[in-house]
């Protein structure tokens, strides 16, 4: 990988959760490794709680990690002062109605962390960069002094990201920031996170669950299962191509709007749900819901390696 | 013509409020025939589930059906008593919901939900509610029936409540089963399952579906007709391979180019320009104008018909009147 800006290696991120008596370490994420590139977008799915809100945070170190080691354009940000890391790193959140306080005006929730980092000298640098922000993110002028409940979920999506923006940052932890808006606003949305992508350099890890955007706004995308990658491929080559039992039925499951397409598409149905993460089985986590699963993988869980081609697979019979 | 299973007329739906008069739905017509589904798609808050609640008369207070008719077997519902409703509900339609947590009762087991719901609309009791009760469960794809009857919710996940929803939605084998948004909250591969099930047990019981969802993958994947609506009206109906080959309304012709799909993962998505109406202030004409391209004066002043399109399509949309009349391919 050539530029890599975000290194991520052999994350865990355990919570300690009460079980009867005992205090037993809940496996958010566990051992996780992945690389983002310099203005690269990677997708991040899976099935719901199974890790990558976590991913995310533990990345910006909202959570302490457990164990592994993230480098940001090579240093590790356990080494950095947490301040100079959040001018670089920022996450925008799901819902756009909880994340913005309602009672500030959009001047007042963009302008905070130019003022937190102390990004301009005088009243008016700081006026022209909050409307520059604003102008990137499709907002007018005239919105600067509304308050932030008067606005649309799209519209607060858009404040978050400008509010994002703001540090100027190389990397932007996305985490369902579509799911909350109507079907007619994604598409606003998608473009503009595409567009800043193109003219600021920013590089995303995009976590959504909707595997059509995810694919249409990654270059790369890394599946997860239980708290593992269990593949990570460039984005076109995972959908044609998958390989991971898990990753394989994930993909036939997306109802794609194309009713020719969708109807001749065969769903490769799972049994059962997800584990619990505290009975995580031995091996493969995926085993128990596996058709291709085998002694062995019961016994080891496999690792990712490499099929060609930066397609990387954790599986023992595929 | 042979008699509709369910037909809405002219169907008005509004709530009173403190801000005033909300028109959720606003002369809606459609019919359902046995068997079929049908999806209905469309903007948040264009009178989706308020079409839906309107069929089952299960309103909010604060709401009330202040036009049109729906007719169940040429029956016109509105002059059953409530008691002749709540047969209704049940043995004739039954409705599942979004998030199944709110419609399944936390302090009560499955077990007694679901018997309850036998009890109440069969002549089944005790013993035979129960093995009902199994049997249903196990219809629905749910393992030792016998253990989960004795389950609280909290103890199921996602899936399964939406599966015990489904069995008692289906305790009576009712003609028509409504479904709003029954996967929405579920992960895709759950998703695919409850899609599958429903989809069997609509063969297997004949039962007809009236699928309410925003998404259209999953429209594509399950409905034989569709209705889209925008603004508390029908805007475009037609089969599936109508509207999504061939869609006439610009509304539908914008929805379906902004979002991601199969052959438009290189190109830049094309999103509708601005933002959904305000209910409590709708616009004259077509109410999808202030966000539409191609609009043209008369949208702004006049509400377009619904005009056919061809024998399996119709569309309220000024512009395909223009189409017709400029002879331009229609
Ligand atoms: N602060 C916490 N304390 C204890 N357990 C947690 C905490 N945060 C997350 N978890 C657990 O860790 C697992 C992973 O959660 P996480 O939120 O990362 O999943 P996710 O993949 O983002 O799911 P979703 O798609 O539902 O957002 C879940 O089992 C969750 O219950
Ligand atoms: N109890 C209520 N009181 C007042 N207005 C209501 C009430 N319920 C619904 N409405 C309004 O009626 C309109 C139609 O609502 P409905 O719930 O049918 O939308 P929907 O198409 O199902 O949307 P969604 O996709 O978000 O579920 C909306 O404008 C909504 O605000
Ligand atoms: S390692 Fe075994 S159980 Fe896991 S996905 Fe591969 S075949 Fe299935
Ligand atoms: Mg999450
Ligand atoms: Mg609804």
């Amino acid at each position: 990988m050539g530029d890599t800006l975000v290194e991520v290696k052999n994350l865990k991120q355990y919570f300690p959760v009460r079980s009867g008596f005992k205090t037993i370490p809940l496996k958010a994420v566990d051992d996780v490794s992945f690389t983002v590139g310099r203005g690269e977008t990677l997708g991040l799915v899976g099935e719901s709680g199974c890790g990558k809100t976590t991913v995310g945070r533990t990345i910006l170190r909202l959570y302490e990690p457990t164990a592994g080691e993230v480098r940001f354009d090579g240093e590790l940000v356990t080494d950095k002062n947490i301040t100079a890391m959040r001018k670089e790193m920022q996450m925008v959140f799901q819902d756009p109605y909880s994340s913005l306080d309602p009672r500030m005006t959009v001047e007042d929730i963009i302008g905070e962390p130019l003022d937190v980092h102390h990004l301009c000298s005088n009243r008016k640098e700081r006026r022209e960069k909050i409307l520059e922000l604003m102008s990137y993110v499709g907002l007018n002028a005239e919105h600067a002094r509304r308050y932030a409940h008067e606005f649309s979920g799209g519209q607060r999506q858009r404040i978050g990201i400008a509010r994002a923006l703001a540090v100027d940052p190389k990397f932007i932890v996305c985490d369902e920031p579509v799911s909350a808006l109507d079907v007619s606003i994604q598409a606003q949305v998608i473009n503009m996170f595409e567009d800043l992508q193109e003219k600021l350099g920013v590089a995303y890890l995009f976590i959504a669950h909707d595997l059509l955007v995810v694919h249409h706004i990654s270059k790369r995308i890394a599946v997860m299962y239980l708290g593992k990658i269990v593949e990570i491929a460039d984005s076109d080559e995972l959908n044609e191509h998958p390989v991971h039992p898990y990753t394989e039925s994930l993909l036939s499951a997306v109802p794609i709007p194309d009713p020719d397409v969708t109807r001749a598409r065969k769903r490769i149905l799972l049994e059962g749900d997800v584990p619990s993460p505290l009975k995580m089985p031995t091996g493969c986590a995926f085993r128990t819901r596996c058709r291709f699963a085998t002694e062995q993988c019961a016994k080891e869980c496999p690792a990712l390696t490499d099929r060609g081609g930066e397609h990387f697979v954790a599986c023992w019979n595929k | 013509m042979s008699e509709k299973l369910l037909s809405v007329q002219d169907l008005h739906t509004s709530f009173f409020t403190d801000a005033g008069e909300v028109q959720a739905v606003n002369g809606v017509n459609f019919d359902l025939d046995r068997g079929e589904i049908l999806g209905i798609v469309g903007e948040s808050g264009s009178g989706k589930s308020v079409t839906a609640y309107s069929i089952m008369q299960i309103l909010a207070d604060t709401g009330r059906i202040v036009g049109g008719k729906i007719l169940y077997k040429g029956e016109d519902l509105s002059k059953w008593s409530e008691k002749q409703m709540q047969g209704f509900r049940g043995k004739c339609c039954s409705i599942i919901f979004q998030d199944p947590m709110t419609s399944l009762n936390p302090v009560f087991t499955i077990g007694s939900q679901i018997t309850e719901a036998i009890t109440l609309h069969t002549e089944k009791h005790g013993r035979e509610a129960e093995a009902r009760a199994a049997e249903l469960l196990t219809l629905v794809g749910i393992n030792e029936p016998e253990k989960r009857l004795k389950q609280y919710p909290f103890e199921l996940s996602g899936g399964m409540r939406q599966r015990v929803m489904i069995a008692m939605a289906l305790a009576c084998e009712p003609d028509i089963l409504i479904a709003d948004e029954p996967t929405t909250a579920l992960d895709v591969t759950i998703q695919a399952q409850i899609l599958e099930l429903m989809q069997d047990l609509q063969k297997k019981l004949g039962m007809a579906v009236i699928l309410v969802t925003h998404d259209l993958g999953v429209i594509a994947d399950m409905c034989d007709n569709i209705v889209v609506m925008y603004g508390s009206r029908i805007c475009e109906r037609g089969t599936a391979h109508e509207i999504f080959y061939n869609p006439r309304h610009e509304y539908t012709r914008g929805l379906l180019r902004s979002i991601p799909n199969v052959n438009n993962m290189k190109k830049k998505l094309i999103p509708i320009s601005g933002s959904p109406i305000n209910m409590l202030n709708m616009p004259k004409g077509c109410a999808f104008c202030a966000r539409c391209d191609n609009a043209m004066k008369i949208c702004l002043t006049e509400i377009p018909e619904e005009l056919w399109i061809n024998d399996s399509h119709k569309a309220a949309c000024w512009l395909n009147v223009r189409d017709a009349f400029e002879g331009k391919e229609v």
